[in-house]
């Protein structure tokens, strides 16, 4: 039987030392499709992301109690090893990360590490060419990958995610420090890697998240300073006719 | 609307104001300027000052009618009662106890600031660094005497009769240990210096600790590595007191680490403490081997900064 669910969210909270930041989160991603989430900032849309490849493990006295599901495992579960999870899940993040390397050395060292025996050359044409970038690199694969522009640095962070072939792809605000054009871009490839990846993107953009994803979660804290997904659906029935008044406030751009 | 043409008058009223876009003379900054100027020309100045006068002495004993050049750089016995100048009897010393101290120090010192900066918890930081920099606070002399009642004696069970009592071996370790700390805390820093956006990206891939502790986090901060290597290296060849005390007071060729070999500075240690006569050739050959020193320090750090280079991935 197969689930048409990545991943699903059980009563999740997720709390750094004493402070719950996320509250009670119960949401079921959908395969092959780009869920976004939204939200004031603050609101907890990074710690939710971020718990699902299990990046919270790294801040000292963050915690998480509920389910995460992965095909019926609880990612949280003690038999779990938090590496694999983020090798099933891979994230891209807000600012370009590369790492100091050439650019064909950027793609093939996830992929070594993660076992790849296949050829490397074809691994890496492929994933920058998924990552729409090849054009752009392919005579200046040894460069160093600071040689390039910030939409340039992202793509290539998306293309060395996909070339460990995960299930899941997290975007913690792709494009919010690159410029408009850039921004597109990265939007339209995420058209693109939807038809082989579920892709879970924060955003403050309300047009990108209206533009760009399927399904759209909103956030908000409550009176005690607690992140919740108050309202998850359609991402058209979000931005047109939302059940929740602060939804509706938050969207249309009268919040706070 | 009412709003809107309040806002046009303000703005006009501000185009009026004589703005003052002259230079100004500032005090304070150009004090401090020459400051700064001085500071940093002093260090050079002095550096200046050491060469000449260390090539001043070392001239007068090239030029000594028993000395030549060959002699100097081309045979390896050093005696200058008999009119034996071979260097290579004190550098051979000197690379050995430097190379046995890196090799120490430099593997040790790279694990336990890898530890520190990516596995130690903070509770365990806080334990380590103040014992680490007690280490570093040891005085020469007690490494000496610790290498020659400590360390010797306990090679001796290994190496039996096989290890002279005074020998580079010893020496050489317990440099090792004096410099570890060095290595270890300058390293350290250099690893916690590199982005933590870096380390998540890596562990992001599904990256282990290990694997991206040495494959992304360690060549990221080579550069900073490789200066505390450099100073590591200076330090072992200009090291006296440890090797004075404990690898023995004779000029020795030999590579063998059991053996007893004076080093360039441990020579110029013993020499210097004699009661020498300012035109003998023994007085100006300390400045001789002083020049060799120099240019030794010179030549290992031009090829660790050759080393660094190549190796470094710079991040931004
Ligand atoms: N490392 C941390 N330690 C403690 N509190 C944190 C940490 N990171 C975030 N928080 C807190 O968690 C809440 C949610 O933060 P975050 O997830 O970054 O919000 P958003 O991404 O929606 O702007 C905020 O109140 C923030 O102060
Ligand atoms: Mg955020």
């Amino acid at each position: 039987m197969e689930n048409h669910y990545a991943i699903e969210t059980n009563e999740l909270s997720i709390h750094y030392g004493n402070f719950t930041a996320v509250k009670d989160v119960s949401m079921k991603v959908e395969r092959q499709k780009i869920t976004a989430i939204i939200g004031p900032s603050g609101c907890g849309k990074s710690t939710l992301l971020r718990a699902f490849n299990r990046m919270n493990d790294f801040v000292p006295g963050c915690h998480a109690s509920g389910e995460l599901l992965l095909q019926g495992q609880n990612l949280y579960g003690k038999e779990i090893d938090p590496v694999e999870v983020r090798r099933k899940i891979g994230m891209v993040f807000q600012k370009p990360n590369p790492f100091p390397k050439s650019i064909y050395e950027n793609i093939a060292w996830g992929a070594r590490i993660n076992g790849f025996k296949g050829k490397m050359d074809e691994l890496v044409e492929q994933s920058l060419r998924s990552a729409a970038l090849w054009d752009e690199v392919k005579d200046k694969l040894q460069e160093s990958a600071y040689a390039l522009s910030g939409g340039q640095q992202q793509r290539l962070c998306i293309a060395r995610t996909i070339a460990i072939q995960p299930e899941i792809i997290l975007m913690d605000e792709p494009a919010s420090a690159l410029d408009p054009i850039s921004t597109l871009r990265i939007e339209e490839l995420m058209q693109e890697l939807k038809k082989n990846y579920t892709i879970i993107i924060v955003t403050h953009n309300m047009q990108q998240a209206a533009r760009a994803s399927d399904y759209t979660a909103m956030m908000m804290i409550d009176e005690r300073r607690a992140g919740g997904v108050i309202e998850f659906d359609g991402t058209t029935r979000i931005f047109t006719n939302p059940k929740d008044k602060r939804t509706e406030d938050y969207v249309t751009g009268r919040f706070g | 609307m009412k709003e809107e043409t309040l806002k046009l008058k303000a703005v006009e009223a501000k185009s009026f104001r004589q703005f003052d876009l002259k230079k100004k003379f500032r005090i304070s900054e150009s004090v401090i300027q020459a400051l700064l100027f001085l500071a940093g020309i002093l260090s050079v100045f002095t550096t200046i000052a050491i060469v000449y006068e260390l090539g001043k002495e070392a001239l007068l004993f090239f030029t000594n009618p028993d000395v030549t050049l060959f002699k100097f750089l081309g045979t390896t016995k050093w005696q200058p009662g008999i009119g034996q100048y071979g260097i290579w009897a004190l550098v051979s010393a000197t690379l050995l106890t430097s190379v046995i101290a890196m090799l120490i120090s430099i593997p040790l010192g790279l694990a336990s600031a890898i530890y520190l900066s990516e596995y130690a918890s903070y509770r365990m930081r806080s334990i380590l660094k103040p014992i680490l920099e007690i280490l570093a606070g040891i005085p020469t002399v007690v490494y000496g005497y610790f290498a020659l009642l400590f360390v010797t004696p306990i090679l001796k069970t290994f190496f039996g009769d096989y290890i002279q009592v005074y020998n580079m071996l010893s020496a050489g370790l317990v440099m090792g240990i004096m410099i570890l700390p060095l290595i270890s805390s300058m390293s350290e820093d250099a690893l916690s210096a590199v982005p933590r956006a870096l380390r998540e990206g890596a562990y992001a891939m599904g990256a282990t600790k290990l694997e991206t502790s040495i494959q992304i986090v360690l060549p990221a901060a080579l550069s900073g590595i490789g200066a505390a290597v450099i100073i590591g290296v200076s330090r072992a060849v200009g090291e006296t007191m440890i090797v004075a005390v404990a690898s023995g007071s004779g000029p020795n060729f030999s590579f063998n680490p059991l053996e007893a070999a004076e080093t360039m500075t441990g020579h110029i240690a013993r020499i210097s403490g004699g009661d020498l006569s300012y035109n003998s050739i023994d007085y100006t050959s300390l400045f001789a081997i002083a020049l060799m020193l120099f240019l030794v320090t010179l030549v290992l750090n031009l090829i660790s900064q050759w080393v660094v280079n190549r190796f470094r991935e710079q991040y931004e």
